[in-house]
């Protein structure tokens, strides 16, 4: 079977024409391999079925970071490059244009981003440029399709290019030479966008924007997730409740099947919250109480990333991550863990050491909620009221910044530089928008719905082979002395390995103090990876520095959880 | 011949030469800082936070070290 690799720059538009040309009813499966995830799927090639790679972007062939390391190894395996060129960048992006037609490869270059050459007055002569180049050039828009079909007729004439070899100071001319010879550029004037872009990268107007920016995203957040869980509620209650009381009835009231699937009856009633069985709380948790916030995050995230804002947030937050042993660009992927901690640990690849790859996951796992957890502490801690939700997040945040200080120091060596391009703010296209969206919120209901099944299952088990007592017994003085919270929490500790918002929803029935559902939730938060987070951590850390950041995890969970035990009792909330 | 960092915010200036390994000149270079190339200086984030440089089309932050690093003849001087 022919491959053939997508690649170019960062940033380009590469995944979008990916999707436009592998279509919707292809299966493309991501792959978090060893190095990172790339995108596959497959499309027709010479009347054949042609595999179709969605490599990461890069700069130039020669690697600076671990994804680019990999689009550099995908290259020896393809057959044929499409060469994705930003073409209000001609410039920058012809040199990785030289640097694949160098390797002697079939290649076909795309213009992507065509449309914005005219609103900024960029004219770029093809013929002259097809010429120069020796393969052959098309012009896209992908995210409306403008250019695709041209691009599918035309990648049967994908050339080798180039004749002589060239030196890496030769390349940079060569460019030069190219873009002088087949690009005009006119005056034009600045639009709101750009101006408003600039506004919010500048120190001076920037860290206001970005102040009021991040409040009103999580406001907005919040809105819509409050929202739709009303919603889940309401739709749980008409609906889903008549067919558990009918089950319940059919069953008997009890027994053990009946507590499995349908749970405990809380006064003769089915409780979402408390009941506890897998048809009950087992689809509530997910569905009507995480489901809500998944979807407020993801759309908001999406837009966020289509306008550019993360780039320019980072830029904002570099000085202050920077204390941390961080750069800016790693609060991308702190904003990402705020969704799942798994693609933002994902995201860590982007950063150059292995340093920073370590203090940046492990800060995450530890001090960043996914939104599971958030949307659990949202529903149960803000019965108790809005401070006690407070008093989690902000918890957390402070942890971060003390631990992060500290890795910083105990680890020695420098904290690299950001160094990054700023994309021009976009309006995104809808259509985009709601695909990647719609592919987020699929994956969160296929890979957490059955987990949380598995963890209420498990939690059942657990109780009715009076293994929570036992295990309760054994912790109870780190349990109840350290932490202040009764015995039985152990059974939310042990739980929270599997899911975090099961483990969260386990704090309902124990009756806790405002104080002691702050412990609890913070120690949640911190004290252990959930399963997946664990996983991706040993595939990206290796084991020693996986074990390494577990037991700062563990350590810094039980001494945070200590002392705010000790200070909610001070203050009178403690239990 | 003045860095980027002693730049003014809006002064405009030709690369001169870079200071620093190969690896340094690579980082730079892809993001189209080149020898020869005419930029403008955006912004400077305080307390030696990243800066702000505009190339062509293109928008960069760089960290304050690595701007340092990048020599410049300013215009008019």
């Amino acid at each position: 079977m022919k491959r053939i690799l997508l690649m170019g720059n960062p940033n380009v538009g590469k995944s979008v024409i990916f999707s436009r040309l592998t279509g919707v009813n292809v299966v493309t499966s991501n792959y978090p391999g060893t190095t990172v995830e790339f995108t596959r799927g497959h499309m027709t090639f010479k009347g054949e079925r042609a595999e179709i790679i969605d490599v990461p972007g890069t700069y130039t062939l020669e690697p600076t970071s671990k994804a680019e390391e990999v689009a550099c190894d995908m290259m020896k395996e393809g057959d044929l490059v499409i060469d994705i060129v930003d073409a209000t960048n001609l410039e920058r992006n012809l040199r990785l244009t030289m640097d694949i037609i160098d390797k002697k490869i079939l290649t076909i270059v795309v213009l992507n981003m065509w449309d914005e050459t005219k609103h900024m007055g960029i004219d770029i002569d093809i013929k002259k440029l097809e010429e120069l180049l020796g393969v052959p050039v098309v012009t896209t828009v992908a995210p409306t399709g403008e250019g695709i079909k041209e691009l599918v007729i035309r990648l049967v004439e994908a050339k080798v290019g180039g004749i002589e070899e060239r030196k890496e100071h030769e390349r940079w001319d060569e460019v030069g030479r190219i873009v002088s010879e087949c690009q005009r550029l006119s005056h034009r004037h600045h639009t709101f966008l750009e101006k408003f872009g600039d506004a919010s990268v500048k120190p001076l107007t920037g860290i206001p924007i970005g102040i009021i920016a991040i409040y009103l995203i999580f406001k907005i957040i919040r809105f819509i997730g409050e929202l739709l869980v009303v919603v889940g509620e309401g739709l749980f209650d008409s609906i889903w409740t008549p067919v558990m009381i009918l089950m319940s009835e059919v069953l008997g009231s009890s027994g053990f099947i009946h507590d499995i699937l349908v749970g405990k009856l809380i006064e003769g009633e089915i409780d979402y919250g408390q009941s506890f069985g897998l048809l009950s709380t087992g689809l509530f948790v997910p569905l009507a109480a995480v489901l809500p916030y998944i979807i407020s995050f993801y759309l908001i995230l999406g837009i966020l990333e289509d306008v550019g804002f993360l780039p320019r947030f980072a830029v904002l937050v570099d000085t202050i991550m920077h204390r941390v042993g961080l750069h800016g660009f790693a609060s991308i992927a702190m904003f990402l863990g705020l969704g799942c901690n798994v693609p933002g640990i994902l995201a860590t690849r982007i950063l150059e050491t292995r340093r920073e790859r370590f203090i940046a996951a492990t800060l995450l796992a530890i001090c960043v909620p996914c939104m599971a957890l958030t949307a659990m502490v949202i529903g149960l801690v803000g019965e108790k009221g809005g401070q006690y939700v407070a008093a989690v997040f902000i918890t957390l945040f402070v942890v971060w910044i003390i631990l992060g200080f500290f890795l910083n120091r105990m680890m020695g060596g420098e904290s690299m530089e950001l160094y990054m391009e700023i994309p021009p703010y976009r309006i995104p296209y809808f259509g985009a928008l709601m695909k990647k969206f719609g592919m987020r919120v699929r994956q969160f209901i296929t890979s957490a719905v059955p987990l949380v099944l598995l963890g209420v299952l498990i939690v059942n088990i657990l109780y009715s082979l009076g293994i929570i007592e036992f295990l309760g017994k054994i912790f109870a003085p780190l349990i109840t002395r350290v932490l202040g919270l009764p015995r039985e929490a152990i059974s939310s500790l042990i739980i929270g390995f599997l899911r975090k918002d099961v483990a969260v929803g386990m704090l309902d029935p124990l009756n806790l103090t405002g104080g002691q559902l702050v412990v609890a939730s913070v120690v949640l938060a911190m004290y252990f990876p959930c399963v997946g987070t664990f996983a991706i951590l040993f595939k990206e850390l290796g084991i020693k520095d996986m074990l390494k950041s577990v037991l700062i995890m563990l350590i810094s969970a039980f001494s945070v959880g200590g002392i705010l035990n000790v200070i909610f009792y001070g203050v009178g909330l403690g239990g | 011949m003045v860095d980027l960092a002693q730049m003014k915010n809006g002064q405009q200036g030709i690369v001169v030469r870079f200071q620093g390994g190969h690896g340094f000149i690579r980082h730079v270079q892809a993001l189209g800082i080149i020898e020869g190339k005419r930029i403008t200086k955006l912004a400077s984030h305080p307390l030696k936070g990243p800066i702000l440089l505009s190339v062509d089309n293109l928008q960069i932050a760089i960290g304050f070290g690595m701007a340092k690093k990048i020599f410049f003849n300013v215009d008019g001087q």
